[in-house]
């Protein structure tokens, strides 16, 4: 049987950009270009890399949960080669946090059927990181993360995990959910073929009611977190700077020596 | 007075930093109770309540080598289950986000990650986070259930505060479905002797301009002699100069040492998102344009290998 695999993408206000936030304290999302976060692109990557591995005996469903030019990010997948798309979207969903998030996500992989569940290690905006471990929670398979390796065969999913203190060989029984770092291997870019055949790609759109969620389980009202307050950092007052005119080291020696560093 | 869980991180009973720091924010909460899961309970313990655990709830079992995760997690909700804390407080790694994330939906509680500080408020504690690679500071709670809160290292300083930190033995059933990943070996990484990277008070990092892994002993030998941790930027660990394990940015390590030395880094986003909140910032880098100098307390434009061998001359004369 065809391997399932979903892959959650997220959209994200570009990081080079000059992010804030809107006035209900959400990240504004109208003045900063959006785009497929970096990191979900390596979960594409390994996603198409093991359908290939499985002589493309697998069908790759890209999702989403975000407002309507979060279809842009499903594009940039599917261009990558991905098969076809899901897009949650429902004006309700506008504040939602990761648990509310990873409640959505979960009842649309259900929804869609699934054997594998591919994440990239964090978003490029919010950077919990979590999801993935949420997502394994709720669906009540095996989470296989932080994998700088992943292969998918005779029904178990194996990958070694690159830890601080260690390095994990880790292996699990389908259905499961993974997420890959940027450690395990470049993304492709999209070809011009991918980018047009991706124009004629089914992209289903599902909002909470077809998911069987209600609105206050979602949202900024029904969200398991607040936040109260957000300031931009004030800029560091300018520093001392000195060329190096041979004595750049002693000066900077001096330097750490008064704030009793050395 | 409420008690508040304190995750501990440690290493056969030796306890890692951030859980002393943890120990001394959660007391500005409530009761901190320590919760230590696997070997070394009885080194662990006197450290732990010197930092102000009332008590150390323990439990060994083998499936907390064995599996990925999720049987650390049965053992975590069986302590909130016999304290009811106030609040559950867990280092920032990898691993405590993953467990505090699925203790959170197990609870029905929100979840805060990578908070740098923690106060007591009116409707429970208050998180400090900073974000949008630290261009933004903010301030949040939980609004619903046992707020469940991961904390960065260096986020405070460990005050002693001895307490009984009386041990008691946790009773832990790992669920079958806690046993779905297998960790089938496990490498441990060498240790280079120097002190860990997120909890360092000093950190020296080289990028694009250490020019080859060939050079690095120089950036190595200046956080020697400053008994510093040595962190790289994404360029110089995408160019196979050093390991991805002490890459300093976005996608690596974020750290917030009282001193970060930047040798040969421009200072992309990358990179700032990861450096921005140390106290004190110098940079080394031959381009006085470079974007990193916006942000230095010291800069020195020049050569960094001119500059850097001096400047660990200079230290460990001055050390003597």
């Amino acid at each position: 049987m065809s391997l399932r695999i979903v892959v959650c993408v997220k959209y994200v206000p570009d990081a080079t950009g000059d992010r804030h936030f809107a006035e209900d304290l959400t990240v504004d999302r109208d003045d900063v270009d959006g785009l497929l976060s970096e990191l979900d692109e390596y979960a594409v990557e390994q996603a198409l890399q093991i359908k290939e591995a499985n002589d493309d005996e697998a069908e790759i469903t890209v999702l989403t949960v975000g407002p309507e030019d979060a279809n842009d990010a499903l594009r940039k997948a599917l261009s990558m080669g991905a098969d076809k798309a899901v897009h949650v979207e429902d004006d309700d969903l506008h504040g939602t946090d990761a648990l509310g998030t990873s409640l959505v996500l979960a009842k649309a992989i259900e929804k869609t059927g699934y054997d594998l569940v591919v994440c990239g290690m964090a978003s490029t905006d919010g950077t919990m990181g979590v999801l993935p471990a949420l997502l394994a929670e709720r669906l009540g398979v095996p989470q296989v993360t932080q994998l700088s390796e992943v292969s998918v065969a005779d029904g178990k999913v194996t990958g070694r995990r690159d830890g601080d203190t260690a390095s994990e060989q880790l292996e699990a029984a389908l259905p499961a959910v993974v997420s890959v770092t940027d450690q395990s291997g470049e993304a492709r870019y999209p070809s011009f073929k991918g980018i047009m055949a991706a124009k004629k790609k089914p992209v289903e759109s599902l909002d909470l009611e077809d998911l069987d969620i209600e609105a206050d389980e979602v949202g900024l009202e029904g969200s398991w977190t607040k936040v109260e307050e957000a300031a931009e950092r004030p800029a560091r007052t300018a520093g001392t700077i000195v060329e190096d005119k041979g004595d750049g080291a002693k000066q900077l020696a001096e330097f750490l020596a008064g704030q009793k560093f050395i | 007075m409420a008690e508040v869980l304190v995750y501990v991180d440690h290493v056969d009973g030796a306890v890692r930093k951030p859980t002393l720091e943890l120990l001394t924010l959660a007391r500005r909460i409530g009761e901190p109770v320590a919760v230590h899961l696997g070997a070394g309970a009885d080194t662990a313990a006197p450290v732990l309540a010197q930092h102000g655990a009332v008590k150390v709830l323990t439990a060994d079992a083998p499936e907390f080598a064995e599996y990925l995760v999720a049987p650390k997690v049965d053992a975590l909700q069986a302590a909130y289950d016999a304290v009811s804390p106030a609040a559950v407080l867990l280092p920032s790694s990898a691993e405590g986000k993953e467990i505090a994330a699925r203790l959170a939906v197990r609870i029905g509680s929100g979840i805060i990650t990578d908070a740098v500080d923690l106060e007591a408020g009116d409707e429970g504690p208050v998180a400090t986070q900073s974000v949008f690679a630290a261009s933004f500071t903010t301030k949040s709670r939980v609004s619903k259930g046992t707020p469940v809160i991961t904390v960065k290292p260096n986020s405070a300083a460990p005050e002693a505060a001895p307490a009984a930190g009386t041990v008691e033995q946790l009773a832990v059933t790992v669920a079958e479905s806690s046993k779905g990943t297998k960790i089938v070996s496990r490498t441990p990484r060498e240790s280079t002797g120097r002190p860990e990277l997120t909890e360092a008070a000093i950190v020296v990092s080289g990028g694009r301009g250490v020019n080859g892994a060939e050079n690095f002993p120089v950036i190595e030998a200046l956080a020697d002699s400053l008994g510093a941790a040595v962190g790289a930027s994404r360029a110089a660990v995408d160019a196979g100069w050093y390991p991805h394990t002490n890459q300093v940015g976005q996608t690596g390590k974020s750290v917030s040492p009282q001193l970060y030395i930047a040798a040969g880094i421009s200072g992309a986003i990358q990179h700032r998102a990861g450096m921005q909140t140390s106290k004190t910032i110098v940079a080394i880098n031959k381009d006085a344009e470079a974007p990193i100098f916006d942000l230095v307390d010291y800069g020195v434009v020049g050569d960094l290998f001119d500059v850097v061998p001096a400047l660990t001359d200079e230290v460990k004369s001055r050390k003597g």
